[in-house]
């Protein structure tokens, strides 16, 4: 017989682990090239209009959608995470607000990527 | 009750300091938690603000920031996101060093590597706040392409 799962070992707590470790470092090295390529208005207008177009191309347009999902699940996880440490309801019911999490993550990436994506492959 | 085949520890390759001085990681434990809260509000309003009004990622340009930075609640905004976003991204790749560095050499080498961009990205983006210049002129004082129409009326 296999021990039972807990918090962290097996299934969903264990897979949640994962991911907010991995959304984590993704998040990290983005914040690192964005402020320096928003450090870019300090050198001219022209430099920064230049750089920032890039964002607007249909690759960087994905990559954002991928980045937002990837925070927004970093973010609700992390509420997850203190519930459960501060709450026995939420500690018993941990493997169920691991898909809550998920949950949130397709609304609130319904609610963005119909804008985003008309506005990314829209054309301006 | 401990498993029975419960693998035995095996004394680590690395001795791990400052675990213990003046409560560091119950510290860190804390910022985490308080930091992450405060960053879900900044963050979420920064992403609607810049990607769901108006044109979304399309309206970003010098001029866009520009307008941002001339309330003074951007500028603070921006600067707290910064700090604390850089501040909880290191102290969380700190912990990733710490479980996954094999090494002391390796582990000083990163977490050196760390403290530094860090440091230096905290510094450059506070320096672009602080010193950021809606209107740059050339040398000859006529405004460089690219300048918020604001500019025109300001003068």
């Amino acid at each position: 017989m296999s021990p039972a799962p807990t918090l962290y070992r097996g299934r969903e707590g264990m897979w949640m682990w994962v991911v907010h470790r991995a959304t984590g470092v993704a998040i990290f090295f983005f914040l690192v090239v964005h402020v320096i390529d928003t450090a870019l208005v300090r050198v001219s207008p022209e430099a920064y209009n230049e750089v920032i177009e890039s964002y607007k191309t249909p690759i960087f347009g994905l990559v954002e959608a991928g980045l937002v999902a990837a925070i927004v699940l970093h973010a609700f996880n992390g509420l997850r995470i203190i519930a459960i440490d501060t709450w026995p309801w939420a500690l018993r019911h941990q493997r169920m607000l691991v898909w809550v999490v998920w949950g949130i993550m397709i609304l609130m990436m319904a609610a963005f990527l119909p804008r985003h994506l008309s506005n990314v492959f829209g054309g301006a | 009750m401990a498993h029975p085949e419960a693998p035995k520890l095996i004394p680590p390759r690395y001795q791990r300091s400052g675990r213990d001085r003046h409560n560091a990681e119950k510290w860190s434990w804390i910022f985490m938690r308080a930091s992450g809260v405060v960053l879900i509000v900044l963050i979420f309003t920064h992403l609607f603000v810049n990607l769901m009004t108006g044109d979304g990622v399309q309206q970003i340009d010098f001029a866009f920031v520009a307008g941002k930075w001339a309330d003074p609640l951007w500028q603070v905004w921006d600067l707290t996101m910064l700090v604390l976003a850089m501040i909880h991204g290191g102290n969380g790749m700190r912990l990733l060093i710490n479980d996954y560095a094999r090494t002391d050499w390796m582990r000083k080498t990163l977490k050196v590597a760390l403290v530094s961009s860090v440091t230096v990205i905290i510094v450059l983006g506070s320096l672009v706040i602080f010193t950021f210049d809606p209107c740059p002129t050339d040398d000859a004082g006529a405004f460089l392409p690219g300048v918020p129409t604001f500019c025109e009326d300001v003068q």
